[in-house]
């Protein structure tokens, strides 16, 4: 047994994890069987708002195979159960019961309306088309400016209104800061823009899939969620089913990235059938049942004012937001923009804020958490009026910011929005972030090609952010309204032979958290990496949890961890002085050794396992084995932060966008693994770049989903990235003894304003002050042409042809 | 319809339904449940095998149409406990993340360098065109294949699976993918 000697923290360890991944022996949900397993397939409108007006499944429940067939009236007699929406944002928030089928009237296009059971999964899909449901179509109401018209259709008629609630912040009111609207009347510049967020489709790489055993003392459930924990208790709450007797496990997990942050009916379907019948049930996607039903993230409609002084000091920010829910409430969706009233003043020091959302109904798939959950949103909104702000003033706009920013020796700083930045470094990021995107020549570059008139011009976008991440501390999601706390838990055992489990209530979903806590265990307690093994992912090993979202695995559960490691540090002291015959104090605990200070007497911590576990000769009062449990609460969000910048070339021919060179520094804090750091930021880039260059979600005027599949809804491939220069400052977190920060959003959150703002800062001397996401060849052609038309610089004859191109549309 | 194929080695015999897919067929009925599927219009390349030497997205292919076929899966790659190149190249540059798509990209760059021993970023960004992955950004996979390519000796492609050792890749039952 012998102790390490490099510290663990800081290294970049391949991780444990791929053992598996990389030989085809992992567990996703849908690899598991059970004997006699029974197969769901669920039918889905094909409209977006309809009566029932009937299901006639007779003729389907004769089909080869299959055992049975569901309605809502089967499964829900009384129209009683509900899917849990957790986060009810204000008192008087409307929030319409989310059935598990669809009863009378189906809200959007792949809402389920009947579930049929079969002994295979083909069976179960060929009986689909055996059932008869007569639809009467209703109007539909897509669109946020639309669903509040005056007169719109109601996508729910009991609630008289598509409006869901609104929720405000002011500066003002809170005390935090001034009145945005002296700031406003009185500044010597105002500049207000309309920004959309687009809807876009969290396309993790595993589709959802769930399965049921209920023939057990317990009822089963295995699920390719995101929040087993969170699972457990909303089931059961939602269901009736005695918390005790329920066990949710979340084995290996494609993919996440807030698309299953969700409690979803077909969950609750599964368990409601496998009850019935007392059988083990399994029900597993196809993709386009994922683009229909998983949650959409994004839609919002962002007006935006910022108030300045001519030198730049920005003075006021107002900011009103429209955000859709799509058809329903989701577990979390009306506080993802939430979330974001804390973030759209960013880094800066401004001194009068104003943020209003109204959440909005509309017959669409509703909208919950995607990758940075209202803060990309936020820092998008702010980026972009910034820019355009710096154009406004005819100043660089790197300079607006410095000018506005908070500075190093400012922090603790805080915000207007009233939170706490405990740390940052801003200088240090953009300086470092400068340097390795050479900002001086491509402005140059950029200027030379604007002297040629080169048909492919340059454009550099700046995105200097922050973020909150680890959500937490509890009391305050609570005076958020947010239906959970914010801790998590980690149990730590040292075995008999000097091995340690270590357990999280953090369920990964690909993000390495066996190697990165094996790495904090092994610095910790001073054993080898590989003598560590972190059980994730089952409530049943795992008791108590709140599972991994918002960038909080490592800064609340890591911390867990910690202070887990920590007691049994304590534990195992008193153990080694009671059998050193010395006292605790005289003790040195180093690199897993304990030391008599002064003396060559020392014993490992592993020794003092097998002692503990022996039980031989403990002191008075101390229980047998080395164990413990820890559930960290934190004092404070942690705040990430970075420059990111691009340079992007924009053909203005045809409309193509061509990134040349993207360079980021974040500062994340402290780091336990830098391999895996770098991972986060690659794979968080392609999601931001694909909002500002791809992706879009997009419905017809019937309701239909017309990106319903991988060939429609452009997700990235290798091919349409480049590669990143990604570095680092470090600014540790004062907050938690690691001090680190959490990375798992920080390239989707600062990629797209970075990106955006390269593209209209390549064709702005065009005229182009906006383009809206995703920025596609027609989208940025189409701009192009406006603008010099608008500036006289195309032909009327050219001018006229091209106006008549509807640009709004045509995402791909 | 009675289909006979080599699966990593193992000779199979099996009655199937002329409908059934190649993955299909793989996952359910022999359990090789490494190969995944992740869409169902043949875009996400998460399905990938070796058919005969060439990889195919086996949500394309009739299990039907491989009769006769010798297929390669991730979990027929490893040999005597040893890791192929390609895996070893993944794991050391942190290619991967969630790993759902991992065992088609892995299949696909061993087929890419196959054709192309070593590749540069663009041939390498190009050749797994048809394989999406959500977490990485695609910079560690790259990285990866360039890696593996600087690690495998001459003959290390789909041909040295063979079971019968012949090496020679022959022409394919299916057109690619």
């Amino acid at each position: 047994m012998t102790a390490t000697i490099e510290p663990e923290v800081g290294k970049a360890r391949s991780r444990k994890e791929d053992a598996r991944l990389i030989t085809g022996r992992t567990r996703w949900t849908d690899n598991l069987t059970l004997p006699g397993l029974l197969h769901l397939a669920i039918l889905r409108s094909p409209f977006a708002h309809a009566r029932i007006n009937s299901i006639d499944t007779s003729e389907a429940k004769t089909r080869p195979g299959v055992i049975a067939v569901y309605t809502a009236t089967d499964l829900d007699p009384d129209g009683s159960i509900g899917l849990p929406c957790a986060w009810p944002i204000t008192p008087d928030m409307k929030s319409p019961r989310r059935p598990v089928l669809a009863a009378d009237t189906v809200n959007f296009a792949g809402e389920g309306v009947a579930v049929v059971v079969a002994r295979s999964k083909a069976e179960a899909t060929d009986a689909l088309e055996a059932i008869e449901v007569d639809y009467e179509e209703l109007p539909v109401v897509l669109g946020l400016e639309n669903a509040l018209a005056e007169g719109a259709p109601l996508v729910h008629e009991e609630l008289g209104t598509n409006r869901n609630a609104l929720w405000v912040f002011d500066s003002g009111e809170a005390g935090s800061g001034g009145n945005v609207e002296e700031a406003i009347s009185g500044a010597e510049v105002v500049v207000k823009r309309r920004f959309r967020q687009q809807r876009l489709i969290p396309a993790f790489m595993e589709p959802r899939s769930c399965m049921v055993d209920p023939t057990g003392a317990q009822i089963t459930m295995w699920s390719a969620t995101q929040v087993p924990h969170i699972l457990k208790t909303m089931a059961a709450l939602t269901l009736g089913i005695p918390e005790h007797k329920l066990r949710v496990i979340a084995p290996d997990v494609g993919g996440g990235f807030g698309g299953k942050l969700a409690v979803i009916p077909e969950e609750t379907m599964s368990l409601l059938v496998a009850q019935k019948l007392g059988k083990p049930v399994k029900w597993t996607e196809s993709r386009s049942e994922t683009m229909l039903a998983a949650h959409h993230g994004r839609d919002q409609v962002q007006d935006i004012t910022i108030a300045a002084n001519r030198d730049g000091t920005v003075t006021g920010l107002k900011v009103e937001l429209l955000a859709d829910m799509g058809a329903y409430l989701g577990l979390v969706g009306p506080g993802v923009p939430i979330l974001g009233a804390f973030m759209f003043n960013a880094i800066y020091k401004i001194p009068a804020y104003h943020f209003a959302c109204t959440t909005v109904f509309t017959n669409t798939t509703l909208t919950d958490a995607y990758r940075g959950a209202g803060r990309p949103e936020a820092t998008f909104g702010i980026e972009r009026i910034m820019d355009e702000l710096a154009a406004e003033l005819g100043m660089e706009p790197m300079e607006l910011r410095k000018k506005n920013w908070i500075k190093h020796e400012e922090f603790p700083f805080t915000t207007v929005a009233g939170l706490t930045y405990d740390s940052g470094n801003y200088e240090a990021a953009t300086e470092k972030a400068m340097q390795l995107f050479d900002y001086d020549g491509l402005r140059r570059e950029q200027k030379e090609r604007r002297d040629r008139n080169d048909p492919v011009q340059l454009g550099i976008g700046i995105s200097t952010f922050t973020e909150m991440c680890g959500l937490a501390p509890s009391r305050v999601v609570g005076s958020l309204d947010y239906g959970a706390g914010g801790w998590e838990a980690a149990s730590i055992r040292m075995l008999a032979t000097g091995k340690v489990e270590v357990v999280t209530g953090a369920s990964a979903h690909g993000q390495g958290h066996e190697t990165a806590w094996s790495q904090i265990v092994a610095d910790q307690l001073g054993v080898p990496f590989e003598d560590v093994e972190v059980l994730h992912g089952d409530t049943q090993s795992s008791a108590k949890g709140l599972d991994t979202y918002g960038s909080r695995s490592l800064v609340v559960g890591g911390i867990a961890v910690v202070k887990a490691a920590e007691k049994v540090v304590t534990k195992a002291r008193t153990i080694a002085a009671h059998l050193m015959e010395c006292s605790p104090d005289d003790l040195e605990f180093a690199q897993g050794k304990f030391t008599v200070r002064g003396t060559d007497k020392s014993t490992t911590i592993q020794d003092i396992a097998f002692s503990a576990f022996l039980a031989h000769n403990l002191p008075d009062g101390i229980e047998p084995t080395l164990d413990s449990d820890a559930v960290f609460d934190p004092e404070n969000f942690s705040f990430p932060h970075g420059t990111h910048l691009c340079a992007a070339e924009v053909d203005t021919e045809t409309g193509r966008v061509n990134l040349r060179s993207y360079v980021c520094v974040d500062d994340i804090g402290s780091v336990v693994n830098p391999l895996i750091v770098e991972g986060q930021v690659h794979g968080g880039l392609a999601q931001g770049i694909a909002q500002a260059l791809f992706e879009e979600a997009v419905y017809d005027e019937s309701g239909t989903l017309t990106t319903g599949t991988f060939a429609d809804y452009l997700l990235p491939s290798a091919a349409d990235l480049p590669s990143f220069t990604t570095d680092r400052t470090e600014t540790p977190s004062t907050t938690n003894p690691l001090g680190v920060k959490g990375v798992g959003e920080a390239g989707t959150i600062a990629s797209t304003p970075a990106v955006v703002n390269a593209v209209v800062d390549a064709v702005r001397h065009l005229g182009v002050d906006d383009i809206e996401m995703p920025c596609s060849p027609m989208r940025v052609w189409a701009a192009v042409h406006r603008g010099q038309k608008d500036a006289g610089g195309l032909g009327s004859e050219a001018g006229g042809g091209l106006g008549s191109i509807d640009a709004s549309g045509g995402a791909q | 319809m009675r289909i006979t194929v080599t699966v990593d080695g193992t000779q199979y015999s099996d009655e199937v339904e002329p409908r059934t897919l190649l993955v299909h067929y793989l996952r359910e009925t022999l359990g090789k449940v490494g190969t995944v599927i992740g869409c169902d219009t043949s875009n996400c390349g998460a399905c990938t095998v070796h058919l005969n030497g060439q990889s195919v997205k086996s949500c394309s292919v009739l299990a039907v149409q491989a009769d006769g076929c010798e297929i390669t899966t991730i979990e027929g790659l490893a040999r005597d406990g040893q890791l192929h190149p390609v895996q070893q190249a993944f794991h050391d540059n942190h290619a991967l993340q969630c790993g759902f798509c991992t065992p088609g990209m892995i299949m696909q760059s061993i087929d890419l360098l196959a054709d192309n021993p070593d590749p540069d970023e663009k041939a390498v960004r190009e050749g797994l065109e048809g394989n999406l992955c959500r977490c990485t950004g695609y910079q560690n996979i790259v990285r990866a294949v360039r890696d593996a390519a600087q690690h495998m000796s001459p003959g290390a492609g789909p041909e040295a699976e063979r079971v019968d050792g012949s090496g020679v890749r022959e022409p394919s039952a299916i057109g690619g993918e």
